[in-house]
């Protein structure tokens, strides 16, 4: 049984894995306004390895995520959630995680979750765990989002066989392995179903976890609309048509 | 009104071929892009010229004027070329996507 420990709980035993062995990546779009709370909230939950993917904010994003002592990389230009994601995976592997974590910039995740979804991949062996706000914990999300996020899910089971009951959510945790060979190619929102695509092609074992989704003004306004969602199914048809 | 139709795309099609002809004087497009506007005018004029053996072609396609024949052929026509914007839009991100990644990891 793998343990998660804080810094402060050193011990040498093989079973237990610091925090410090966890990476966290946070991509962030004119998230001026909560990137320090999301980052400072991770620091109260004992979490210090933080990269910061700021892509191509048009507000001070990268230097609040920066005077919080994160690793901040910086996208010249706004190139989207799914190839920011990339960046930073890709920045975090150079630090040898035993896992890696992905969390939103807009303050709607809620530290406490990410224990449990390292747990999963840490000790019980999943590939990937997946944050699921329709799991167990009673969904505040509105009514409209509810709807376009069911509707993307049927939509990614058509096109993959795979029922995740939320693909949409960020929050997600991932072994060094799956890092290693995941290589998001959408550079907006409809990474999450590449995401799906790369777990049943690689017969990624997989799990969700009920987790807490805080919505407030910030977070809807950064999340995705209903109108969105047609367009990452329009995309995602269009990869179709293309690949 | 179908000859007034086709004198209409005549003088349009030998307008847009000058537009041609002028962007590549002034070297905006290279040889080979002005031949094939050169080639998409000229044979949008031909067919509005040579509009008796058009309107048999057009007969075996079901359509009772030349200019339906030039119509439909354009739809599918720029149907393709949206297309391969489209294909050729998505590669330009992509790799726009893969540079400013790289510039972002090796700034790091």
């Amino acid at each position: 049984m793998v343990k998660i420990a804080k810094n402060s709980e050193f011990t040498k035993s093989k079973n237990v894995v610091l925090f410090k062995d966890l990476w966290i990546v946070i991509p962030a779009y004119n998230a001026q306004k909560t990137i320090t709370k999301v980052i400072e909230n991770l620091n109260d939950y004992g979490y210090r390895n933080i990269i910061v993917v700021d892509d191509g904010s048009n507000d001070s994003t990268f230097e609040s995520a920066q005077n919080t002592g994160a690793e901040v990389l910086s996208h010249m230009a706004n190139r989207g959630q799914g190839a920011a994601l990339q960046t930073g995976i890709s920045y975090a592997l150079t630090k040898n995680p035993a896992a890696i974590i992905t969390f939103d910039s807009d303050g709607q995740h809620d530290p406490s979750d990410i224990e449990k979804l390292a747990l999963k991949v840490l000790s019980e062996g999943f590939d990937i765990s997946l944050g699921s706000r329709f799991l167990g914990v009673q969904s505040n999300a509105p009514l409209h989002r509810k709807i376009a996020l069911k509707c993307g899910a049927f939509m990614v089971y058509l096109f993959h066989g795979l029922w995740f009951s939320d693909c949409h959510n960020g929050l997600r945790c991932m072994s060094r392995n799956v890092s290693e060979q995941i290589n998001i190619t959408s550079d907006r929102m409809e990474h999450a179903s590449e995401i799906v695509e790369m777990i049943k092609q690689n017969y990624w074992k997989f799990t969700e976890v009920p987790v807490t989704i805080h919505y407030d003004d910030e977070s809807l306004k950064h999340g995705q609309s209903t109108f969105s969602a047609f367009r990452i199914l329009a995309r995602m048809v269009w990869r179709k048509v293309i690949k | 009104m179908a000859q007034f139709f086709e004198t209409i795309i005549l003088i349009f099609g030998l307008f847009a071929w000058s537009r041609s002809f002028l962007r590549y004087r002034s070297r905006d497009i290279n040889f080979g892009e002005f031949t094939l506007w050169t080639i998409i005018w000229g044979g949008l004029i031909l067919i509005v010229l040579a509009s008796t053996p058009v309107y048999r072609f057009g007969k075996l396609f079901g359509t009772g004027r030349p200019i339906d024949v030039i119509v439909y052929s354009s739809i599918i026509l720029l149907f393709y070329l949206l297309f391969r914007v489209f294909v050729k839009l998505e590669t330009v991100e992509k790799n726009m996507t893969k540079i400013t990644r790289e510039i972002a990891l090796k700034k790091k």
